[in-house]
């Protein structure tokens, strides 16, 4: 088993006519994703990379049975296509889109508590990578070759610096369950804590990794539930110890505006609760490797 | 996106929050005139700049005459104002906001952000209004009063009266408070803010409620759909390499040290940042390039780091997922050729191709210093530096 998502998982892409989104659906094509169609208003008839387009989310999940899907809808529209995702019935959602308006996403938020939890969407990102389960599935824009199939959890903010992470991985050849990009934006579908959540249930994952930076409560409120709930190793990098405070760091949502919000502060948080932390960037790979050994 | 005083009053007053009378002026001639224009006998002059704290920097002065607010302006207008928020170099004071005094009874702070916790938004009220909220937190939490906002249907009036008893406001005052509460929530979440703060907010000895002060910010990613917020910008306030970078497209942030970096992705560039300063360096800038590492934004992101004068070496972290590491060297190649870079570049690539990327790079024949992984790079880096640039290193390329 991995988290979130399968090989057989069926996936479909929002905004699949643009020119990013045709390249990374038929890199997920290639590496075996079961992409079953895309949406985009107004195009429903066409094919791209060989699968149908349909008018509304509603209509492929009917035609095809799609489970989950994959966002590169513009910032503008963004936050509306997650809803009509939510809505339609899809069980996973990972939104790409960089640039999103924060109100949107508190709005997205409320909508998706309109379902009982049991049909509850769970969305990752904005402004994420995507999720992989190696040499299972792929959503989102990651490089695959650089993830081997494994047992290490991996749960970040960035999209590079997991690339870093699971590249460093691979040198050691170590394998990853499932990586998932939460995103760098201030509210996010899921927080380290849920992730943290399924990787703790899950058989294939020994190991959990975790990468998060400045700014934010998310790694305190992680640390909490690592330290009450979750018996498997785990091992962290806090980037940006050279952040300036009250600086926007890149992503919308590294800056730090509150106590806990420095990487320190949250490297500190972490380690009292039993995390092991790399202190540096460089040794992510080497860190892990030691917690496997 | 942060905004001048007399702008978020202007904003703050559409939506029915009452602010003390006052008017803008550009010289200290026009600030007296303003002053008479207004009436009364006491008059504040606030030097505008986007940072807290100008009282004690000077920036704040009560007059009482022509003479005094001429006297008072001279002195701010091309100063720059230091306060604890605006860093060593200061603000340049431009604009200086003109209002008439107010006889004040009490003063209250009052805040409006994005609470990532609940991930709404919060109303953080306090009746020690005048302090910072760093300083009320660290010594008065008890008098901190928090709301939150069901989104679905906003800033309900039972949670404006529980804030107003709470803050022991006179109960004759409820319904001013309710209406300042209620019209900061609306502009916060019509116009797209990340904060709005009031400190003060005020009582005065004639029983009205004003906003004596006022702060905002807006979020940069929804001002596509308010183009009379964008229209407040002021570039004088900002760091003109940070607002320069910005007009490109890029992602910087200017800092203290001498090593600058250029690196794809926000996390990426901050580890890099914290590598740097792990092998015994300090990093000059926050530079993310984005996803897609062109040869036109690598040039315009070398441009922009030698900008920096206390730059004296380069890092660039590329890690190429989906773009290819040899089509990112031949980027780096043609900006050494295009701009003339006098300090040592040390170059790590890392990801898809990067044998065929290597290759280009020692090819190229430009003193280019590659390292493989992310601590050799920092490694390298500080050591360039260190060495104080021998020549061997150094990289003159054509212009």
């Amino acid at each position: 088993m991995s988290i979130l998502l399968e090989r057989d998982t069926k996936v479909i892409v929002q905004g699949i006519t643009g020119k990013m989104a045709r390249f990374h659906t038929a890199d997920m094509i290639k590496y075996g994703t079961n992409v079953v169609g895309g949406v985009v208003p107004g195009k429903g008839g066409e094919t791209v990379e060989g699968v149908p387009v349909y008018d509304t989310v509603a209509e492929a999940v009917a035609e095809t049975g799609a489970e989950a899907s994959l966002v590169f809808v513009p910032p503008p529209f963004a936050a509306d296509s997650i809803m009509e995702a939510a809505d339609a019935g899809i069980r996973y959602c990972v939104c790409i889109t960089d640039g999103i308006p924060a109100q949107d996403m508190i709005r997205v938020k409320r909508y998706m508590y309109r379902y009982p939890k049991d049909k509850r969407m769970v969305l990752t990102g904005p402004n994420c990578a995507g999720t992989i389960s190696p040499g299972k599935a792929l959503l989102g824009i990651m490089p695959s070759h650089i993830y081997l199939p494994g047992n290490v959890g991996i749960v970040g903010r960035s999209g590079t610096l997991g690339y870093e992470a699971a590249a460093q991985l691979k040198e050691r050849g170590i394998g990853v369950s499932t990586s998932v990009g939460i995103g760098g934006d201030p509210i996010n579908g899921s927080s380290f804590r849920d992730i943290l959540e399924r990787f703790e249930q899950d058989d294939d994952t020994h190991v959990i990794a975790m990468i998060g930076e400045i700014g934010g409560p998310q790694e305190a409120e992680a640390a909490d539930y690592i330290r009450d709930h979750v018996t498997k190793p785990v091992v962290a990098y806090v980037a940006g110890l050279t952040a300036p405070k009250g600086r926007t760091m890149g992503h919308a949502g590294a800056i730090i505006s509150a106590f806990g919000e420095s990487a320190s502060e949250k490297v500190e948080i972490l380690s009292a609760a039993g995390v092991t932390v790399a202190e540096n960037p460089a040794v992510i790979g080497e860190t892990i490797a030691s917690v496997m050994a | 996106m942060d905004i001048h005083e007399y702008q978020a009053k202007e904003v703050l007053s559409n939506f029915g929050v009452a602010c003390p009378d006052g008017a803008l002026a550009y010289s200290p001639e026009q600030a007296a005139y303003r002053a008479r224009e207004l009436g009364g006998e006491r008059w504040v002059v606030k030097a505008q700049i986007h940072a807290g704290g100008r009282g004690k920097a000077g920036g704040v002065k009560v007059c009482d005459s022509d003479r005094e607010i001429e006297e008072a302006c001279e002195n701010m207008f091309g100063a720059k104002l230091v306060t604890h928020q605006t860093g060593p170099e200061g603000k340049g004071v431009y604009r200086v906001y003109v209002e008439a005094a107010v006889p004040i009874d009490r003063e209250i702070y009052l805040g409006f952000v994005l609470d990532r916790t609940s991930q709404r938004v919060m109303i953080v009220a306090s009746a020690e209004g005048g302090m910072e909220i760093e300083d009320i937190s660290a010594e008065k939490p008890d008098s901190i009063v928090r709301a939150t906002v069901e989104p679905a249907v906003g800033l309900q009036e039972f949670q404006c009266r529980q804030i107003a008893f709470k803050l022991g406001v006179d109960p004759s005052l409820t319904q001013q408070l309710v209406r300042t509460l209620q019209g900061c929530y609306r502009a916060f979440t019509e116009l797209d803010a990340t904060m709005v703060e009031i400190n003060p907010l005020v009582v005065t000895g004639d029983n009205r409620i004003l906003a004596l002060d006022a702060k905002m910010t807006f979020d940069d990613n929804a001002l596509f759909r308010h183009p009379h917020v964008a229209e407040l910008r002021d570039k004088s306030q900002e760091d003109p390499r940070e607002s320069r970078a910005a007009d490109r497209g890029l992602n910087y942030v200017g800092l203290d040290g001498n090593i600058g970096c250029i690196v794809n992705g926000a996390g990426l560039a901050m580890a890099t940042m914290d590598t740097i300063k792990l092998a015994g360096g300090e990093p000059a800038n926050f530079l993310d390039i984005g996803g897609g590492a062109t040869p036109e934004r690598v040039a315009k992101a070398f441009r922009l780091v030698l900008s920096d004068k206390n730059v004296q070496a380069i890092l660039v972290n590329i890690f190429a997922g989906i773009n290819r590491c040899d089509w990112v060297a031949e980027g780096v190649v043609q900006a050494l050729k295009e701009v003339e870079v006098d300090v040592p570049v040390i170059v790590r690539l890392a990801g898809t191709n990067v044998e065929a990327g290597q290759k280009i790079l020692a090819q190229s024949g430009l003193p280019i210093i590659r390292a493989a992984t992310l601590s050799e790079a920092a490694d390298r880096a500080v050591g360039a530096w260190r060495n104080d640039l021998s020549q061997a290193t150094r990289v003159r390329a054509v212009s």
